[in-house]
């Protein structure tokens, strides 16, 4: 039970009478990279969000880092250590890049209540670091989000991830809107991160990319856990078959 | 796509594969085109000063008087532009936090009215002061603090139930303070049954006295610059203004922050009430009329967009500046009153529009 970072029993979310997840049971190992694959719909952003306290979950335990824990919202889950790049990534255009690193985290020369006087210098130094850690290259920090590509917004909401002490990284599709230098980009963070040994669960849709980067994948299909299998156990066509729903899997799912 | 290659593309030094970012084609701060339209408006009304009526705008021309430029002429826009000013960087900040404040105007009367009748004489030339509200309670010639405080307190009031309402009520801004728009105004006029309320003591009367009205909005204004570039709360507001469900997530307190800046902006209408009902030496119930859309004008001409998280508070004073020339100008060139207005209104609308199509342009170059 140690080394599990994370573990969900019977993780459950019902919309009215949309079952987009059901009775969800999951683990993940310190310094393990796992990959959540499934067709469109297939409720793992759901499960993303149920995790990360964006929304609160119909049934099922969740706990993490050896607790159980039941997130009031997505501030408690990221205190507890749960850092999350969100589909839609989160990131306010109009500031630059260590403002979003740090929003709603600054660090602080004097503490004035709300009118604290901000660290500039100490947030743009743990930018860079942060940027280092994760290999991002963007040439101008002072710049503002907004003239930034699909792929350097990405890197800015992933550096956010590592330019604090996580315990967990969930990243749901991260390289689904970006070309292929992006994508690459985007992959060699992911690697960085392994080799921290930081752990990872990384929704994506991308075979290639799933075979390269994790340890195991998971596989959703219609609110359910279908497949659980260690990369070496498996290949794409098997993969592909279980997203379809060509093989269930519920006995496999058993014999485990 | 094998190590090496990958290797090579973070390797670049010109971002991830080098795609669409150009340091040089970063745009120079918005401030700085606003200032340029500045320049351009004051050398046009210099020009068409010489052309056609042989005078200058902005130099000085007159033989008894000494000195380079017309210091009257720049004394007098700076000055008329300072009181609604003061109101514009509380507005300021509002928009560039995703609201608006239509009820600065409002907040202008009532308090003028209300401070006002805390900050009156007793005695007039000998005479029992005619127009004292409280003279049958004793509270006459009652040291400055006690107006400035009554003020303050009018405005913080104000601005918190705008801020209440709009964090806590969702009712959009625009809406909650059209409803104190009129409250507020309905205030100003119940306050004294439409009575001006005159005679301030002299210590009231020296805030507003001379430049003084200058003074203050600059201070605050710098003041100002400064929250909002190195203060969390500053930070804040840009945050929210640009993408308010991302400074959610982040754990930004939106509520607090909102009812903290709809205050500010209360404070400062209430604080430019001070200065005009001083300077005038009386406070009358349509005081600060048009007030509100006058500073959020200068707002948008100085920058600010309507949309949120983009502007400053020195865009704003330049914004002020470009007001403040082209209403002297139009007097400068002997035109009506009239025509001031309207060319008030098309440049409010053309600063929105001009702000629209910024964006608009931005969003395809994304
Ligand atoms: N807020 C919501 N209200 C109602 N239905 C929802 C909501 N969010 C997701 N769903 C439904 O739940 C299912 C799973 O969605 P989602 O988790 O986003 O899938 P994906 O695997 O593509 O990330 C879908 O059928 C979706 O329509
Ligand atoms: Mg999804």
């Amino acid at each position: 039970m140690s080394d599990i970072v994370l573990k969900t029993e019977n993780l459950t979310k019902h919309y009215g009478g949309v079952h987009a997840l059901q009775e969800a049971n999951f683990e993940l190992r310190k310094g393990e990279h796992v990959a959540i694959m499934g067709d469109n719909g297939a409720g793992k952003s759901t499960f993303v969000r149920q995790i990360t306290g964006v929304e609160q979950r119909t049934d099922g335990k969740i706990w993490f880092d050896g607790k159980e824990v039941n997130f009031a919202g997505p501030i408690e889950a990221r205190e507890a250590g749960i850092e999350t790049v969100f589909q839609n990534l989160a990131l306010a255009d109009d500031l630059d890049v260590p403002s979003n690193l740090f929003l709603g985290r600054e660090k602080v020369l004097f503490n004035l209540g709300p009118f604290s006087i901000l660290d500039r210098k100490a947030m743009r130094k743990a930018t860079e670091a942060a940027l280092v850690r994760t290999a991002v290259k963007i040439p101008n920090l002072s710049s503002t989000i907004r003239h930034m590509s699909g792929g350097q917004r990405q890197c800015v909401a992933i550096a956010r991830t590592a330019t604090f002490a996580s315990k967990l990284i969930i990243m749901d599709e991260p390289t689904a809107a970006l070309g292929v230098q992006e994508t690459a980009q985007v992959e060699n963070i992911i690697r960085t991160l392994k080799e921290n040994g930081e752990p990872l669960i990384l929704v994506s849709h991308n075979m290639r990319q799933v075979f390269d980067l994790v340890d195991r994948i998971v596989v959703f299909r219609r609110g359910r856990i279908v497949a659980n299998l260690r990369k070496q156990d498996t290949d794409g066509n098997d993969i592909v078959a279980y997203i379809t729903g060509a093989k269930t899997g519920q006995a496999e799912l058993q014999a485990a | 796509m094998r190590p090496t290659e990958e290797e090579d593309v973070s390797q670049t030094s010109h971002g991830i594969g080098g795609l669409s970012y150009d340091a040089k084609k970063r745009p120079w701060p918005a401030e700085f085109n606003v200032f340029l339209a500045l320049v351009i408006l004051v050398a046009a009304f210099e020009l068409v000063g010489r052309v056609f009526l042989g005078d200058s705008f902005l130099f000085n021309t007159r033989e008894n008087v000494s000195g380079l430029f017309n210091e009257q002429r720049l004394q007098i826009i700076i000055l008329q532009v300072s009181i609604v000013g003061i109101i514009a960087i509380g507005v300021t900040q509002v928009i560039i936090c995703g609201g608006i404040d239509l009820s600065s105007g409002s907040i202008v009367g009532a308090t003028a009215m209300i401070a006002m009748s805390f900050a009156q004489v007793a005695t007039v030339n000998g005479n029992p002061n005619p127009k004292a509200m409280f003279i049958d309670y004793g509270w006459t010639d009652l040291p400055v603090i006690v107006p400035l405080l009554v003020a303050i307190g009018c405005g913080l009031v104000a601005g918190l139930i705008n801020g209440l309402l709009i964090a806590y009520t969702r009712i959009p801004p625009f809406i909650a303070t059209l409803g104190m728009m009129v409250t507020a105004r309905g205030i100003a006029k119940w306050w004294s049954k439409g009575q001006p309320i005159s005679f301030p003591t002299d210590s009231f009367a020296a805030i507003g006295r001379g430049l003084m009205p200058v003074v203050i909005f600059i201070s605050l204004a710098l003041l100002f610059q400064l929250i909002l570039t190195y203060t969390k709360y500053g930070k804040h507001c840009y945050a929210i203004g640009s993408n308010e469900d991302a400074a959610r997530m982040s754990g930004i307190k939106i509520a607090n922050h909102k009812v903290l800046v709809y205050a500010i902006a209360g404070i400062l209408a209430s604080i430019a009430a001070v200065v005009l009902s001083s300077k005038n030496l009386t406070a009358q119930a349509g005081m600060g009329v048009m007030y509100e859309l006058d500073a959020i004008a200068m707002a948008v001409i100085g920058g600010v967009s309507l949309s949120g998280g983009r502007g400053s508070i020195i865009g704003t004073v330049i914004g002020s500046l470009i007001f403040g020339v082209i209403i002297s100008g139009f007097t400068f060139l002997r035109l009506d009153a009239y025509y001031q207005e309207m060319v008030k209104g098309v440049i409010i609308v053309g600063a929105v529009v001009l702000d629209q199509w910024r964006q608009r342009r931005r969003a395809i170059g994304a």
